[in-house]
């Protein structure tokens, strides 16, 4: 029987202060309602312009649970319409991207779509004459979804009609985008290959919250990052030879506790936030010759040294992306099911830099998350042994009171100690907040009674 | 020494077995020191800098991989993986006895398995082997997983 649907007080009560209940994580009721109110409510990224560049170009992806495409329409403009003929159901495209030319054609009964979703035709269309087909919903063409926003290159849609406001859901928290895109001497990003697709059995925020969780890596990591300094000075080099990139890149997971306390977490409202307010683990990475002399061409010296002085770690967007601005690196975590997440991890490249930059971010990307990672296995390990601990009856909370403080205000933004979970709790203030807000409570005992 | 087709052969046969027997001291002693192991993310992938791939790993990080697999607190190995190939005989493209450079190609089978879950992988070797003092290196090896566009979970050991 279902408990949490169109019950809020219900809702509201699985967060509180300094915990959540474990409902969170492993029901699949909680899921499927996370999947119908948060990632409809909320703005959900879908993709970069430069993975649909031409007209007609198309990517398939999904917004929670639901299929969708991103298209490159005729006038140029970016859809984002459901993969879903209107006709009998089936996924209008089933690849993961390509051309279409000026329109979408179903193949099973040849319905054609404009890539604006508009019916343009039906084959033997006399036969539906007089029936009332146009004034269905089938008969318009594909669904498009709420709203669209090209945010500096990055596609976000609502899935909700009606909703809150771009410019509201994000707020200041855009500076972190603005940062990652500023670092392209033209201010343009453009996607470098495929993604890393990672399949982890645990629930999608576990991997969220882990974003802005710096007591871990020193801990979890030690096999990886700790055995490569271990490794570095048995090679015996002089303390001040330049270090090969990939002990830039892991050494600092092995930084004292001191190092992560003193960076700095910002939370903005609606549940983002960021590690690496005043430096990060990408602050020491070695100048690539060239590249702040194309900085100062576009900016001035001054400010491209503001732009390159900003060095956030990871900055999470409610509900369910990470970025790292100065790697240019995109994380999405897709839930799947109440415990299973596929996580994809993109690069992109900085338009007119030096290709070094590149080949240090796609190093990252597979050095760090990628299936084959010997840092990413010691995460998944934990995501998916929490997963399984979540099971033991009697202790039925998950802490997240790390440096609390009585009555902290999420709806505005807050700079703390860089080691507090306040970024935890503030996605889930947000969690219960898209969660609740279309719920009907007089909805819920109707339906209880018919069951 | 003349290098016959059969040792290029014997060569890959023992470099699988070393893997599977988990005897990496030896495995990475098969390695010319700029040597690379490259897994490509994608199908048909040209090039291993610029985009992501799966490994794209020299000697340094190839022997960080190996001595974590021991480490006492490397948790995603506890308990520990274990891995099998098999392999059909390989084909040697090249043989360059003048230059004493070789390239070979092996398909395979690869099962990973740890606690209760077993994974299959068929995948594509493709080894350039090096005759150096009168022994066959391997100067670089790239992998092709038939699948290596899909979601995968963890893969810990060496394919």
């Amino acid at each position: 029987m279902s408990h949490y649907a169109d019950n809020p007080d219900a809702i509201r009560a699985l967060v509180q202060d300094k915990q959540v209940h474990r409902d969170v994580y492993t029901s699949p009721e909680i899921f499927r309602l996370e999947m119908k109110h948060i990632f409809a409510n909320s703005w959900v990224f879908v993709g970069h312009e430069s993975q649909t560049p031409n007209k007609g170009d198309y990517f398939a992806t999904s917004i929670g649970d639901q299929p969708v495409i991103q298209v490159r329409h005729t006038n140029g403009d970016i859809n984002v319409l459901l993969n879903r003929c209107p006709h009998k159901g089936t996924k209008i495209v089933i690849d993961r991207q390509g051309n279409t030319g000026k329109f979408f054609r179903c193949p099973y009964h040849a319905w054609s779509f404009k890539t604006d979703g508009c019916l343009l035709a039906i084959p033997l269309k006399k036969g539906y004459e007089g029936t009332g087909l146009e004034e269905t919903q089938n008969g318009k063409g594909m669904k498009a979804v709420g709203a669209v926003q090209n945010y500096r290159g990055f596609i976000f849609a609502r899935l909700a009609e009606e909703g809150i406001s771009f410019e509201e859901f994000f707020g200041e928290s855009l500076s972190s985008f603005d940062n990652m895109v500023d670092r392209s001497p033209a201010g343009k990003l453009e996607i470098m290959g495929p993604p890393l697709r990672y399949m982890h059995k645990c629930n999608w925020k576990m991997l969220v919250e882990n974003q802005t969780d710096t007591c871990h890596p020193m801990v979890a990591h030690e096999s990886s990052a700790g055995t490569a300094v271990k490794l570095y000075e048995e090679l015996g080099l002089p303390a001040d030879a330049p270090k090969p990139p990939a002990m830039e890149i892991i050494a600092p997971f092995m930084s004292p506790y001191e190092m992560f306390e003193d960076m700095g977490i910002r939370t903005w409202p609606n549940g983002h936030g960021h590690t690496g307010v005043h430096h990060s683990i990408h602050s020491n990475y070695s100048a690539i010759p060239g590249y702040f002399e194309a900085m100062c061409e576009t900016y001035g010296e001054e400010k491209a040294k503001q732009i390159l002085g900003e060095n956030r770690h990871n900055t999470v967007y409610f509900p369910n992306v990470m970025i790292k601005g100065p790697i240019q690196t995109l994380r999405l975590f897709i839930p799947l099911a109440a415990d299973k997440t596929l996580v994809e991890s993109y690069i992109y490249r900085l338009v007119d830099a030096p290709d070094e930059l590149t080949a240090r971010t796609a190093m990252y990307n597979r050095m760090i998350n990628a299936p084959t990672s010997i840092v990413g296995h010691d995460d998944l390990e934990m995501y998916e042994r929490a997963q399984e601990g979540l099971a033991v009856d009697g202790l039925e909370w998950v802490n997240i009171q790390r440096l609390y403080e009585d009555d902290e205000d999420f709806d505005t933004e807050a700079v703390e100690n860089g080691t507090t979970e306040r970024q935890m709790r503030n996605q889930f203030h947000a969690w219960v907040k898209f969660m609740t807000m279309d719920m009907d409570p007089k909805a819920a005992p109707a339906r209880e009674a018919a069951e | 020494m003349t290098v016959t087709k059969d040792d290029l052969i014997d060569f890959i046969y023992e470099e699988v077995r070393m893997l599977d027997e988990g005897r990496y001291d030896e495995w990475l002693a098969l390695w010319l020191p700029d040597g690379h192991y490259w897994m490509p993310l994608d199908y048909k992938q040209t090039d291993p800098l610029n985009v992501t791939s799966l490994m794209y790993e020299d000697i340094f990080m190839l022997k960080l991989r190996v001595e974590r697999l021991n480490g006492a607190r490397t948790f995603s190995q506890k308990p520990k993986s274990r891995c099998h190939h098999v392999i059909q005989r390989p084909f040697v493209d090249e043989m360059n006895a003048e230059a004493g450079t070789f390239v070979t190609t092996t398909f395979m089978h690869y099962v990973e398995t740890r606690l209760d879950e077993q994974q299959l992988l068929a995948l594509t070797a493709r080894h350039e082997i090096s005759l150096v003092d009168g022994k066959l290196r391997i100067a670089n090896k790239r992998v092709d997983i038939v699948n290596c566009d899909a979601a995968f979970g963890n893969i810990q050991l060496l394919p």
